[in-house]
């Protein structure tokens, strides 16, 4: 590696972006990723962005079963998987035919010749070969690789049956890419062998295609493609590569250790929540329960019966899975019971882009349930975060006896990036109080039990079953503040339905911090995971002279306090977000400021180049105007 | 906590101490009631702590029953009380956990929170109180309503067929499913005995008369003079015979069972109960001998099979693993990926 980054002959560039684009049985999620920890090992700033169809197989060859990595390496610290890749691997014409429009002009693109011939040129709606005819490829470096045939032949003497060693043409790709970019290949080797343990004759043939796309590149004389992108200098520690799903199930862990409440998960699956269902089932040793329920209500409902039982009840899903939990989240708020509700937001409305990004679950988590049901929102800004926000979430929802809800989307989900591990050890304790005596006297002289006694924050009395003397009945009716018996009184459900307002208020949150510059009259207000987008155009609105500020919301109900005093005084407040313009329909009804929706809700995410030409036409046309 | 309270003696309790201090507000003359007295009189004959217990239920009359029991209890949402008691049961074990709803609240809008927990076997007691009407909302036809009848909201005759709350456990996979009826509070505490000592999810069919919106429903089969002739009581181990002079039984047949009369076919051929067969279909079979209740009805406990609770073989596995690989260490997961110095 060292030799490497000294010799001369090989250019450093700051950074690439790269995607990998395949059939969905390619393999292509798989390749980026090891391409990627490949380099989180070699010390590069990165951020991921799987890109895949809803559909586990569409028809081999199809324009819909087209499923694409896209990872940016740096020598510096970035935000965003990038906008534009620079290097295109194309592993068939529906890859190509689809993905091609987002090469960078120049750009270099690989291809794998063998499966440019007429049937999957036609499936992909060629009616010619782009890689022989045509002007498509006109102004691209193309290098043209048999791959599928390289691959067959670097395995003939391994006793590997053709059709199995033709599936290890990913590894050819990797080999060759990982060339380009001078990646060590130990690591992969060493993940072939772990991964594939038991199956020999499939490590064989990955590896060897693998080396016959290192050595494809060392002889094919592609010397003046090879670059290196040296490690980036980020703060010293100890580093992992973390996606928000991920990120998100260690940090319910964390919450879990930190207030000793065991974690009992009630989920169904769905795209993109599921793996966090998958990673917490791993995670026993750690008193997780994870329940896999019959449908999306009785998960939620089995998460509320465990909280009732002094667990931490947790639920995960994605935005058609909240619509039907709506009304248990309205029992747990009617209850006052600990909760917490994580959707990784997908695109919608109905079925919608299951496997795409969307951010408009925001006045669902706000509004979408009958009555006045307030309940806090946490929001998660990259894979990383996703940790805190987890912790977050179940904090609030310990400490305030209340559903919360938590928002990822699937961008974040999916995507990952190098993370500088905490110091677990610094993590704040969560305080849990249990009753385990009477808190009242009752008219007759005797002391008893009343569940609605409530703190200085209002958040009431809470004795879980077993606690010997203070049985009690809680429900969805009405009750009577206080006692907690059911009460149809006009003036207790007024009083109740302040309660239940006032108390989600009287959370305490973090104030914003304003970021860029302080006093700019323009201020980006953003949530959720368009920080990283925000950020890098930001960066170079900036460096183009302009004024910005920036504050960045991870709590959306309540508002930080501060909130209020920096909305104050902005001529233009921008409110990108990956909907129609929901946090600035918050915003105005909440300060009566004018925020303006910057929208966009296309199942992507926001690029850093778009956001900085939308931010940088109006910044021009206020100061002209 | 729980390990010291267990090691002492279950205090001696009477019914009063199973008494909330809320007014139990069912109409006058409901069969509820005599529900809520034959539970209220056995618990303190059962061994167990009112802390210890908890009643949840969904929404409709029947689903008022916490608040009536000086235990825990919560009163949640339509149908989704047999899931609220899974994710409870799962989270406690050391809780003895009873849910009780509505032919509609469990068969209609809670269904599949009903057959998944009777097939998943978690250890809850499912008390269906089956009247077979909708009665808080007022009178509309029910899953279980017989087919032509007339309600509210079928005035020209109820077209669907109704649901057989036994069939539909005994497909579901569970494995204590037992029936009894409102009338006869022995039957009752004898049933629900049973329901609470068996070792996972216990189903219990109790036809409950609504005097307002279906009054008499039940009145063929249930009354003092007609009960001999037409309910059939199953009893583990003996043939299956009935009658005020047990001059009927029940034989098996080639696709079921049938009633014949003791005379004919003589005592030896008649079909001997027991509960505990493993393949359900003899159950199944006698769950199909009434087409409703308005003939010879089998009540007692159709099936009581051993099968792996559902609570216990989940925390065996959630502390194996622990047991395994030891307690998990919260710096260990966050290294547990490949990771790399700065």
């Amino acid at each position: 590696m060292t030799d490497l980054e000294e010799d001369s002959k090989i250019d450093a560039v700051d950074r690439v972006i790269i995607r990998f684009a395949g059939d969905s049985g390619d393999g292509m999620q798989l390749t980026g990723d090891r391409f990627t920890t490949a380099s989180a090992i070699h010390g590069n700033d990165l951020a991921t962005f799987p890109d895949y169809p809803a559909e586990i197989r569409a028809p081999a060859g199809s324009l819909a079963g087209v499923s694409a990595f896209q990872v940016q390496i740096s020598d510096h610290d970035i935000m965003t998987p990038g906008d534009a890749p620079e290097v295109m691997v194309a592993m068939n014409p529906a890859a190509l035919k689809s993905d091609l429009h987002l090469l960078t002009p120049g750009g270099t693109l690989i291809v794998n010749r063998d499966t440019f011939e007429e049937r999957n040129l036609a499936k992909a709606g060629y009616d010619y070969n782009p890689l022989e005819e045509g002007e498509d490829l006109e102004g691209y470096r193309i290098i043209s690789v048999p791959m599928t045939s390289l691959t067959k032949e670097a395995c003939k003497d391994l006793g590997v049956k053709p059709r199995d060693a033709e599936r290890s043409k990913n590894f050819f790709a990797l080999g060759l890419v990982s060339w380009m970019y001078s990646r060590p290949t130990e690591p992969t080797f060493e993940w072939i062998d772990e991964r594939f343990a038991g199956k020999e004759q499939i490590i064989s043939a990955n590896k060897a295609a693998f080396s016959a796309g290192h050595v494809y590149g060392e002889s094919a004389e592609l010397g003046d493609q090879r670059v290196v992108v040296k490690a980036a200098p980020l703060a010293s520690g100890t580093y992992t590569n973390i996606n928000g799903n991920t990120a998100l199930s260690w940090g319910l862990i964390a919450a879990s250790q930190l207030s000793d409440l065991p974690i009992f998960l009630g989920t169904y699956p769905i795209t993109p929540a599921s793996d966090i269902l998958h990673e917490l089932a791993k995670h026993k040793a750690f008193g997780v329960t994870t329940f896999q329920a019959e449908d999306e209500i009785a998960a939620v409902g089995a998460a509320l019966g465990a909280s009732y039982g002094g667990h931490l009840g947790i639920t995960t899903t994605s935005g058609p899975g909240v619509a039907l939990k709506s009304e248990t989240m309205g029992l747990a708020i009617s209850l006052e019971l600990p909760l917490v509700v994580v959707n990784i937001q997908r695109g919608g409305p109905s079925t919608g882009l299951p496997t795409k990004t969307e951010a408009a679950d925001l006045l669902m988590a706000m509004y979408g349930r009958h009555g006045e049901s307030p309940l806090p929102i946490v929001a998660a800004q990259t894979p990383s975060e996703c940790f805190f926000a987890a912790i977050e979430a179940c904090r609030i929802a310990i400490t305030h006896r209340t559903p919360v809800m938590l928002l990822s989307d699937g961008y974040l989900a999916n995507g990952s990036e190098p993370w500088l591990l905490p110091d677990v050890d610094a993590l704040e304790p969560i305080n849990v109080e249990y009753a385990t005596e009477f808190n009242h006297i009752g008219e007759d002289g005797e002391a008893d039990y009343w569940p609605y006694l409530r703190d200085e924050k209002l958040v009431r009395s809470m004795a879980i079953p077993g606690t010997p003397d203070l049985m009690h009945r809680i429900g969805g009716i009405e009750k009577e503040d206080g006692s907690g018996n059911i009460s149809y009184d006009p003036a207790n459900h007024s009083r109740m339905v302040e309660i239940r307002a006032e108390r989600i208020k009287r959370i305490d949150v973090p104030d914003v911090e304003v970021v860029g510059d302080p006093d700019a009259e323009v201020l980006i207000v953003g949530w959720g995971s368009t920080w990283g987008s925000i950020t890098s155009a930001l960066g170079r609105v900036r460096s183009s002279g302009h004024k910005v500020a920036h504050v960045h919301l991870t709590h959306l109900n309540p508002f930080p306090k501060n909130l209020e005093e920096v909305l104050k005084g902005r001529s233009h407040i921008l409110v990108p977000e990956m909907n129609t313009g929901q946090l600035s329909l918050m915003l105005r009804a909440e300060y009566l400021v004018d925020a303006k929706p910057i929208s966009k809700v296309a199942g992507q995410p926001f690029t850093a180049g778009e956001l900085e030409q939308t931010i940088l036409t109006y910044v021009e046309e206020k100061s002209t105007s | 906590m729980t390990d010291v309270m267990d090691s002492e003696a279950v205090p001696e309790t009477s019914r009063a101490d199973w008494q909330s201090d809320q007014e139990v507000r069912w109409c006058p003359g409901c069969g509820d009631y005599s529900i809520l007295t034959a539970l209220q009189l056995l618990l303190p004959d059962l061994g167990v702590r009112r802390e210890k217990t908890v009643f949840i239920s969904g929404i409709g009359c029947a689903a008022r029953f916490p608040y009536y029991m000086n235990t825990y209890g919560m009163h949640s949402i339509h149908g989704r009380a047999p899931a609220i008691a899974t994710g409870l049961a799962l989270a406690r074990p050391d809780l003895d956990i009873w849910v009780v709803g509505g032919d509609g609240d469990m068969l209609s809008i809670g269904g599949n929170h009903l057959i998944h927990a009777l097939r998943r076997n978690t250890n809850i007691n499912i008390l269906l109180f089956n009247n077979q009407i909708y009665g808080l909302t007022k009178g509309q036809f029910s899953p279980t309503s017989e087919a032509g009848k007339i309600t509210k909201s079928s005035p020209v005759g109820l077209i669907s067929e109704p649901f057989n709350p036994i069939s539909v456990a005994l497909g579901a996979e569970a494995s204590f499913v037992a029936r009894s009826h409102d009338m006869d509070r022995k039957h009752l505490q004898e049933v629900f005995s049973r329901a609470h000592a068996h070792p996972g999810a216990s189903f219990v069919e109790v036809y409950q008369n609504c005097n307002v919106f279906n009054d008499g429903a039940f009145a063929e089969i249930t009354k003092k003079d007609s009960r001999d002739d037409m309910l059939i009581n199953l009893i583990h181990g003996e043939p299956i015979q009935f009658g005020s002079e047990r001059q009927f039984g029940v034989v098996q047949t080639a696709d079921g069972v049938e009633i014949a009369n003791v005379n004919e076919v003589g005592i030896e051929s008649l079909l001997v109960h027991d509960e505990t067969r493993s393949n359900p279909s003899t159950a199944f079979a006698l769950s199909r001998l009434a087409k409703g209740p308005t003939e010879p009805t089998p009540v007692g406990v159709f099936r009581a099979a051993v099968r792996e609770e559902y609570a216990s073989a989940m925390s065996g596995q959630v502390m194996g693993v622990a047991e395994e690989r030891g307690k998990g260490q919260l710096k260990d997961l966050l290294h547990s990926l490949p990771t790399w110095e700065v």
